[in-house]
């Protein structure tokens, strides 16, 4: 398989305000040890994809502190490897996209001189572990101009997301915007497989016509003239698309099933920190939990998960909570559906507490 | 320059595969994370590794050094092994012929100074310091020294010294030690000196090629200037079963003996790949230390886990070393024991004895399973399958 690979890294940024406030969507942190780019990065990493270029805009300093030289994904590579695609900053500023096929637009230098038969485009909102090589082979099959790999994942709170209708033969017949569970359930998710020669080709084309949305002008408009495909894939997705959804779809990685379909094969890539083994003192408890490598826990902690080296004091209870990187929380702190983000302190006998629906969220470097 | 061929047989059935200083330790790492890591930080970018007994784990494992950010450019790390020559082929036959042999390496990168350390100690030292020390003092030889117990000064090489630190006497392993100050095997050369004198060494018949037992005496006797660097912290040899299970215990508890998760001082290593630990609903866990990837249902208190181990419902593990991938089952009995990689143990197994009775600490070998409610008596080393039902 002879592919390329694109990740947006900006483009649900608006989704979850509260935490790309400082970093991009792609930089986000997920699950204990990741950011939600390595999933992407990784399932193209397996697939056998070795060029992967990533679209930035703005808030990209933790993301390039995160990939640095993409070995830890085994991209730092002589041919291809990571490529960071910072806007191309012209004099009038028109570097700065605003959209999908502007994004493309400002990276059409680097896929013209690929030389790879397929892209493979994906966004950093997604959490999954899928085989792409699996939907270049049904993109052959099916003869198809563009296949989008869709999920039946119901989705909550969104607003932006897409279903589409296919004939029997998986052919795309409409697509539709704001339709939650009527008719179709096909959500389409951002993820697609084209020519790269054909890619340039209706960038280009947009470019001439003044096009201004990837799923309006080129997709809807195209759909008769098109052969749109969509892919469907079974397996686990998460979409994160608010901080409540970031919430839930955190708290599903303590499933084992969950956690066995998404880490299983022990490949999801992430930057190496060198943090020691977690330590648990003598008055720990921990119940239904996760934790990642440099905590010391002391107190307890129930249905959480805990990020790369927090600190949870004696006496403390930490639960339905996710605290995130280097966040430390002193003694008989309470917590409940609280997500903290990098660097919070929370000092000796606080109590603070959410809901599940609306969880508890301290910022950057907060301190109660 | 890193001896690291060196087989451990007092490690018994835990270095069957591979070499000492191959051997995990602390959950996340290798014994050679700790003289690879303390080169980096003390700021030493050219490292060769001699290895000979069982490489390929070792070989595997430091791999081009980018762990250790000893991926460069000019110098990094190399792995050395014996070699064939037109002459002569031979394997090393002490630690002095190691290096012997691999002078060409040592004058390629044409070094004021050479740097002799040993894979097979838990430490964290700042070489620089030590070669601070032997400049300012004009030495030819600096040997790294820790004050020991008068009681135990009997099981190391014992340094004699004179008030300004200077050597004057070697006592291998003395009945009666006159000092308490032990030889780390680590030293430092001056780089002309030590040329000479293993190639003296290397002439000398008589000689069992080691620094310990001809070098250094060799190069005293000769009237050079050797000091002994007395070196302040936690140092261990973890050179037999007793020693590497006080050394993981040593990084428990609050303020550990051994504290490996310095900031300033990082232990570095190949990561594991794998999600964080998973501890389960009715887990209960004291005192341990776990690794990534692991799945905690049962009981663990005071123990150490590796990666990807599982100890599943109703299991209880105490006082114990286990290494990645391994599988404890429901309800089996772990106590005062080391569990090599990639052990199955069985439904209702019994492994070793509480500490406070039990006569040793008992071995698993790497990759063995004990069947359903077999037993594995305190201190004994097992590295065959063990059948269900059956004692061992």
């Amino acid at each position: 398989m002879s592919a390329v690979g694109v990740i947006f890294s900006n483009i649900h940024d608006e989704n979850v305000p509260e935490l790309s406030r400082q970093r991009t969507m792609g930089s986000l942190p997920y699950g204990g040890r990741y950011r939600l780019i390595d999933f992407a990065l990784s399932n193209l990493v397996n697939s056998g994809v070795t060029t992967v270029g990533i679209i930035t805009k703005n808030n990209y300093q933790s993301l390039m502190d995160h990939l640095g030289s993409g070995k830890d994904w085994d991209l730092a590579r002589k041919t291809g490897g990571l490529v960071l695609l910072p806007p191309f900053g012209a004099l009038d500023n028109s570097g700065l996209y605003k959209n999908r096929l502007e994004a493309l637009k400002g990276i059409t230098g680097f896929l013209s001189r690929r030389s790879e038969d397929y892209v493979i485009l994906c966004d950093c909102d997604g959490v999954y572990r899928m085989d792409f090589s699996d939907i270049i082979t049904y993109h052959e099959q099916k003869q198809a101009d563009i296949t989008l790999v869709c999920h039946n994942e119901k989705i909550g709170n969104a607003s932006n997301y897409t279903v589409v209708c296919t004939d029997e033969s998986g052919r795309i017949t409409d697509i539709e915007t704001n339709q939650a569970g009527l008719g179709s359930s096909k959500y389409y998710s951002n993820i697609m497989v084209m020519n790269r020669t054909f890619l340039l080709n209706i960038i280009n084309d947009a470019v001439v016509h003044g096009y201004k949305s990837f799923s309006e002008d080129i997709l809807r408009k195209n759909i008769k003239s098109l052969k749109l495909y969509a892919y469907d894939f079974a397996g686990y997705h998460a979409t994160i698309d608010s901080l409540s959804s970031y919430f839930t779809h955190n708290m599903e990685l303590l499933d084992k099933n969950v956690r066995d379909e998404l880490f299983g094969n022990r490949d999801i890539y992430t930057k190496v920190r060198d943090s020691a083994p977690s330590k648990y003192g003598d008055g720990s408890e921990i119940k239904n939990s996760l934790i990642s490598d440099g905590c010391v826990v002391e107190g307890t902690v129930e249905n959480s998960i805990l990020f790369r080296g927090v600190k949870v004091g004696k006496g403390s209870v930490i639960k339905n909570s996710i605290v995130m990187q280097d966040t430390v929380i002193g003694e008989n702190v309470q917590l409940n559906c609280v997500i903290t983000d990098k660097n919070v302190v929370i000092r000796d006998r606080r109590n603070l507490s959410g809901c599940e629906l609306q969880p508890y969220f301290l910022a950057k470097g907060t301190m109660i | 320059m890193l001896l690291a061929g060196g087989q451990g047989s007092r490690l018994y059935a835990l270095t069957n595969n591979i070499a000492k200083p191959a051997v995990p330790f602390g959950a996340k790492y290798r014994i050679i994370d700790f003289p690879l890591s303390n080169c980096i930080n003390s700021g030493i970018d050219t490292v060769g590794v001699l290895t000979q007994y069982q490489p390929l784990v070792l070989n595997e494992y430091i791999g081009n050094g980018q762990p250790w950010d000893l991926d460069r450019n000019f110098g990094g790390v190399h792995v050395l092994s014996p070699y064939q020559k037109k002459a002569k082929s031979a394997w090393y036959e002490g630690t002095a012929n190691a290096i012997y042999q691999n002078l060409n390496f040592i004058k390629m990168y044409n070094p004021d100074y050479v740097l002799i350390l040993s894979g097979d100690h838990i430490y964290k030292m700042d070489y620089s310091k030590m070669l601070r020390a032997h400049i300012e003092k004009g030495a030819d030889c600096t040997i790294a020294a820790i004050d020991v117990p008068l009681k135990e000064a009997s099981r190391f090489g014992i340094l004699n010294t004179n008030a300004d630190g200077s050597i004057y006497e070697f006592e291998e392993k003395p009945k009666q030690p006159k000092s308490t100050l032990a030889s780390m095997g680590v030293y430092i050369f001056t780089a002309e000196k030590m040329y000479k004198y293993l190639e003296e060494d290397e002439n000398d018949p008589e000689s069992s090629k080691d620094f310990g037992k001809n070098v250094l005496p060799a190069m005293l006797n000769a009237g050079e200037k050797m000091f002994a660097y007395q070196f302040e912290g936690y140092w261990k040899d973890v050179g037999t079963i007793s020693s590497l299970w006080e050394a993981n215990m040593d990084l428990l508890g609050e303020e550990p003996a051994f504290d490996v998760s310095d900031p300033s001082w990082k232990i570095h290593s190949r990561n594991p790949l794998a999600p964080p630990e998973y501890l389960g609903e009715n887990s209960i866990v004291k005192n341990s230390m776990i690794a990534l990837g692991s799945e905690v249902y049962g009981t663990l208190v005071n123990s150490v886990i590796s990666s990807n181990v599982v100890i599943e419902e109703g299991a209880v593990v105490e006082d114990s070393v286990i290494m990645s991938g391994s599988v404890i089952k429901k309800g089996a009995h772990v106590k005062y024991s080391i569990i090599d990689e990639g052990v199955v143990v069985e439904e209702d197994a019994c492994i070793g004895e509480g500490k406070e009775t039990a006569k040793g600490i008992a071995v698993l070998g790497r990759g063995i399973t004990v069947g359903k409610g077999a037993k594995v008596a305190a201190g004994n080393i097992v590295d065959k399958n063990i059948k269900e039902g059956e004692e061992a």
